[in-house]
């Protein structure tokens, strides 16, 4: 495998000058925004900021009224849909854990494992023994081995949480967006997320969108900060939660 | 790997299931032909007849559980794919009247004479001859199933409202073939089958030929859905029920998972059909009707959907049921079978099976959690602790 910094894109992820209204409502206004290869970089911002929509126009959910939106500076993401779009590498984690509670963990991570996925290639799929041995290795990453053969539904909270990020990391995406990971969890588990997230950043690029300020201070990474659909300011995280626009916007005085 | 997918389909229950119906295969048409009326075995044919039609709802509610307990696709026009499967079988049986029919003419069948017209329509072509017919029994209720299937599933459309399109769909199906110059007999749809291959319709001995193949089609589409839903395909049709953006996100083509589910389905409910008119002498517009296919879902439910078993015994259950009724208390039957829903859906709202199921496995997790506490007892003991 290729490390990241190997590769000869500029940017991995290409945002420019992005709009898109719903019923006469700016989510997004003029959005510009880069992430690049091997970049771990967390977006703040107060609710209605548009970060969850910028998420949608990324993975495809949503298409934008105006502006471009690139992969690898090549692909045009506004003409594909969600399917395609994950299988060029770009994986997702929603705000609200989203997993497989009728099947087991391992199940899960099997569904997620990153091959063929037309109709006839998982009819007839077996598991074989590297497959195995990958949601093994997920299921350390993501401390689950315990658990491996319990329904998803019997999950903690924080271990749905943890459970949908192995099933990204098992689709092998070189984009990772993560909305709110830590909603919810205790603050020990919102440390450990924090750790398994710069792990995972050694590897792929990763975008998080969080609430949490001490989480973020965590990670030590570039902050954006959104506010009305545009970037407010950007930097690391002492320079934007001293910006007195962000202060006003988001953290208040 | 097709050895694999064969094999992943015979888990236990099912094998089980599939090992009953061989036996009753076998054992039924025994019993009507080689008994006499009068001893105690003896099963009239009229009797197994009736049993042939409860098999062939029960594939037909099968094929629904495999959209609906598996897919959360709820269909409430599978009784169309049914009924177009009945009339490509019933297409076939008109041609072998031949010049038997009341005009005794040998190329039209009599609803052609009696409207006037001169030569077979197009349609009718390649139906007097079996192996096609039977391909057709396959091939229109998988087309039609295609053709909505595409349009509605890559354009999203979800939940209720592709529930209700589906019923639109079996709706205008109806009107469609109520109209004479549609070329299917209109209202009185058809009838008056003399014989297929060869052999008298009426007779006993094709009776129980017919009966036997509705339990062994019963089977093989038992074990083709079991060897789906066991496969990974399987696992990502439930994941579609469950939680179908996460599928879509994870890069599976969702439109495609359902649209080659809903075609495999369409094809059951197809073979259910031409097995069933055959047992039953007619096909008319009256199956296409919005109230058979909401019946299915009935069945499907008292069943309980998603286990493949469920539908099987809740097809036959409530069939059973209803004849038992409308023989015994006419006017009750519709009330009856109103309140069997709704103590279902309060009571047991996983079905028959679905309940026994859970309570086997809550009473398992019992047992391994009453093993867990023994097993923590004796590791209180210095030898026994890891």
């Amino acid at each position: 495998m290729t490390t990241i910094a190997e590769t000869r894109t500029k940017s991995l992820l290409y945002l420019d000058n992005v709009s898109v209204s719903f019923d006469g409502f700016k989510a997004l206004n003029a959005l510009s925004f880069v992430v690049e290869p091997g970049e771990l970089r967390a977006i703040i911002g107060p609710n209605g900021a548009g970060k969850t929509t910028m998420m949608d126009i990324i993975t495809g959910k949503t298409r934008p009224d105006t502006g471009a939106v690139l992969f690898e500076d090549s692909v045009d993401l506004t003409k594909k849909d969600e399917a395609d779009i994950s299988q060029l590498g770009i994986g997702r984690k929603f705000q609200k854990p989203t997993v497989f509670e009728s099947h087991t963990v391992w199940d899960n991570l099997e569904l997620a494992l990153n091959r063929k996925r037309g109709v006839f290639a998982t009819l007839f799929y077996t598991l074989t023994p590297e497959d195995q041995k990958r949601i093994e290795e997920i299921l350390t990453t993501i401390r689950l081995t315990h658990r491996r053969g319990e329904l998803a539904a019997n999950l903690s909270h924080g271990q749905k949480q943890w459970l949908e990020i192995g099933m990204l990391l098992a689709q092998e995406p070189k984009l990772l967006l993560v909305d709110e990971p830590v909603a919810g969890m205790t603050d020990a588990e919102t440390a450990e997320t924090a750790i398994l997230l710069k792990e995972i950043a050694k590897t792929r690029s990763v975008v998080v969108v969080e609430h949490d300020m001490g989480f973020i201070r965590d990670l030590g990474v570039k902050v954006t900060c959104l506010a009305e659909g545009s970037v407010l300011a950007e930097g690391s995280i002492d320079f934007v939660s001293s910006d007195p626009k962000v202060i006003e916007n988001y953290l208040g005085r | 790997m097709i050895t694999n997918f064969i094999l992943r389909a015979l888990d236990g229950k099912i094998t089980l299931t599939v090992a009953i119906l061989l036996v009753v295969a076998a054992l039924v048409p025994a019993l009507n032909l080689l008994t006499t009326p009068d001893s105690a075995l003896h099963i009239p044919t009229y009797a197994m007849s009736l049993m042939g039609k409860y098999l062939c709802y029960a594939l037909l509610a099968l094929a629904l559980d495999l959209v609906w307990g598996y897919c959360g696709i709820l269909s409430l026009g599978h009784g169309a794919f049914f009924a177009l499967g009945g009339y490509a079988m019933g297409m076939y049986l008109m041609r072998q009247i031949g010049s038997r029919g009341v005009y005794g003419n040998p190329e039209l069948p009599d609803f052609m004479v009696f409207l006037n017209w001169k030569e077979l329509p197009w349609f009718w072509y390649g139906f007097d001859w079996f192996p096609f017919a039977m391909l057709m029994v396959l091939v229109v209720p998988g087309l039609l199933a295609f053709v909505f299937g595409w349009f509605a599933f890559r354009s999203r459309v979800n939940g209720v409202y592709l529930s209700i399109i589906t019923q639109a769909m079996t709706y205008a199906l109806m009107l469609a073939f109520f109209r004479n110059d549609m070329g299917f007999g209109g209202n009185n749809g058809l009838t008056d089958f003399k014989d297929i291959l060869g052999f008298p319709v009426q007779a006993d001995g094709t009776r129980a030929v017919l009966f036997a193949m509705s339990a062994i089609m019963l089977s093989l589409c038992l074990l083709v859905a079991s060897a789906i839903t066991h496969s990974k395909f399987g696992k990502v049709l439930v994941g579609v029920r469950d939680a179908e953006s996460r599928v879509r996100f994870l890069g599976f083509r969702v439109e495609n998972i359902k649209l080659f589910t809903f075609v495999v389905s369409a094809m059951f409910a197809g073979i259910a059909g031409a097995l069933f008119v055959p047992q039953v002498g007619i096909i008319n517009p009256g199956e296409f009707a919005p109230a058979n296919s909401i019946e299915v879902v009935v069945w499907t439910a008292v069943g309980g959907r998603g286990t493949l078993i469920g539908p099987i015994i809740g097809a036959i259950l409530v069939n059973a049921g209803k004849s038992f009724f409308t023989g015994a208390f006419p006017e009750i039957w519709l009330f009856a079978l109103g309140g069997l829903f709704i103590a279902v859906t309060l009571f047991l709202p996983k079905g028959i099976v679905g309940t026994i199921r859970q309570g086997w496995t809550s009473r398992k997790t019992l047992r391994a959690a009453a093993d867990q506490e023994k097993g923590r007892g004796t590791a209180l003991l210095p030898q026994a602790a890891e």
